[in-house]
């Protein structure tokens, strides 16, 4: 039997707060379902089990704080036994009886008569902006509402109320920024590099690929440089990993983490899982993806807790070069800055190219500015062949 | 289409990207990414959003054209006419 556990979602994390079960007790559940809806400084965070098997019990009430680590509920795993269960009273294959309810208090249910099918996302939408999910059509799978079905019935809903992005509790969030923050710079002895990169090349790629596909399929150089820091990681194991108990562990997965803004004054680095073994167009749109459900208070306990580097870009308006500060107990970040046109020699003639400000704040518990050196090299030398990233 | 009914489909994708920005404030001649805070990706996602309601693949090297409200509008306009004479 395995126990489904609070999870930690940071360095920083000590207790969440169960607000929704999305499985009850019998339910089979598959390795990387979502069962449960935990509040943290982070905003609402869906919880994926890695255990495969049937939900065997609820042990924590919703709406309950319990510290990291506690059961939250039992799996039994697909080869392990049943819980014996006496001969008299059989586990019922049909579902079991409703209670009698008493008639003064009917449960309004939908037409159709069943559970009304949502997705968490959608129900705590409907819950702040005060939509009644029985009048909400579904188009997800199955008929099932979704999020954006909610927020298209509250933009439709007169009188248009003002909508505001606060599903996520921006104060909280700065708690949280501050208290990570502050650990890196007591703990993590940083070091810095920068380097400029010509990638001209890459516009061009990008300019002539685009130029072919809907808005749907387009790529952003964000994306291109996310790819090369991965597959940079690949050869350079000393800045992908983790620093714990005083000893590094590299990783062998390579899960980037992006660093997204929140409007109105927030920061959250959420994973793109296994990102040296995307293809472009697939980081692409799990990064748009990615973006889109960080902004809306969507994220995922995995995309928390599982970057092992990560890489932050401050755009076309933002500045030619920042200094990151290590996410603990990660133990490097890469810095991208915006595009700009400089002039620049190339065989032994001037002429204007674009070029990118590329650096590297890294752990010197763990390597050195040599190292970080390559590293940098290797992630402007893969910019050079975009098409091959 | 009218100007109004255009216009009023700009302010709402951008109002879907910024949800907190009253778009009825806005300049229609500031440039958005300085007006309403918006990023490569978020145009991109407003890029995706008119392509999918209006049917006008609005390629890259446009997107200068739409960097404004009216900008944006004109352009869709006169995309959304069957070309004349």
């Amino acid at each position: 039997m395995a126990e489904f556990r609070m999870p930690s979602l940071g360095a920083d994390m000590e207790a969440g707060t169960l607000v929704e079960w999305l499985v009850k007790p019998g339910d089979l559940v598959k390795r990387g379902d979502i069962v449960a809806v935990v509040e943290t400084q982070k905003g609402a965070i869906e919880i994926e089990t890695f255990q495969a098997g049937r939900v065997e019990k609820i042990l924590v009430a919703l709406n309950t704080e319990v510290p990291v680590g506690t059961p939250l509920a039992e799996i039994r795993g697909d080869g392990e036994p049943a819980v014996v269960v006496p001969p008299a009273a059989p586990v019922p294959l049909a579902a079991p009886p409703l209670p009698p309810q008493a008639p003064s208090a009917p449960i309004r249910v939908p037409a159709s008569g069943a559970r009304i099918l949502a997705s968490p996302a959608a129900r705590r939408l409907s819950e702040q902006s005060s939509i009644d999910l029985s009048t909400v059509k579904g188009s997800g799978p199955a008929g099932a509402i979704i999020y954006a079905d909610v927020a298209q019935a509250g933009a439709a809903a007169p009188p248009a109320e003002k909508r505001k992005a606060q599903w996520l509790d921006l104060g909280a969030m700065r708690t949280a920024i501050a208290a990570a923050m502050t650990r890196s710079k007591r703990e993590i002895p940083h070091y810095y590099l920068q380097d400029q990169v010509d990638v001209t090349g890459c516009e061009q790629w990008l300019t002539e690929k685009n130029a072919a596909l809907a808005p749907d399929s387009r790529l952003l150089m964000g994306a291109l440089a996310i790819k090369a820091v991965a597959l940079a990681a690949r050869r350079f194991p000393l800045f992908n990993g983790f620093y714990l108990d005083n000893r590094f562990s590299p990783s062998q997965a390579i899960h980037v983490g992006v660093a997204i803004a929140i409007r109105g004054g927030g920061l959250a680095a959420p994973a793109l899982h296994d990102t040296d073994r995307c293809s472009l167009d697939d980081l692409m749109s799990h990064m748009r993806d990615l973006v889109q459900r960080t902004r809306a208070g969507r994220i995922r306990g995995s995309e928390i807790s599982d970057p092992t580097i990560t890489v932050s870009s401050l755009g076309e308006r933002g500045v030619e070069a920042l200094f990151g500060i290590i996410y603990p107990p990660q133990v490097a970040i890469v810095g991208i800055g915006k595009v700009v046109t400089r002039p620049w020699v190339i065989d032994g003639a001037i002429g204007p190219r674009s070029v990118v400000t590329i650096t590297l704040s890294a752990d010197h518990r763990v390597s050195d500015g040599h190292a970080g050196a390559l590293f940098l090299a290797e992630i402007g030398k893969l910019l050079q062949e975009p098409d091959k990233l | 289409m009218s100007d109004i009914d255009i216009r009023k489909i700009v302010q709402e994708e951008l109002n879907n990207i910024a949800p907190e920005v009253d778009m009825a404030t806005v300049d229609p001649a500031a440039d958005l990414r300085e007006a309403i805070d918006i990023d490569s990706m978020d145009f991109l996602n407003f890029v995706t959003a008119l392509h999918h309601r209006l049917g006008i693949n609005i390629p890259e090297l446009d997107y200068p054209k739409l960097i404004t409200m009216d900008g944006a509008t004109q352009y869709l306009q006169s995309h959304l006419k069957p070309a004349k004479g």
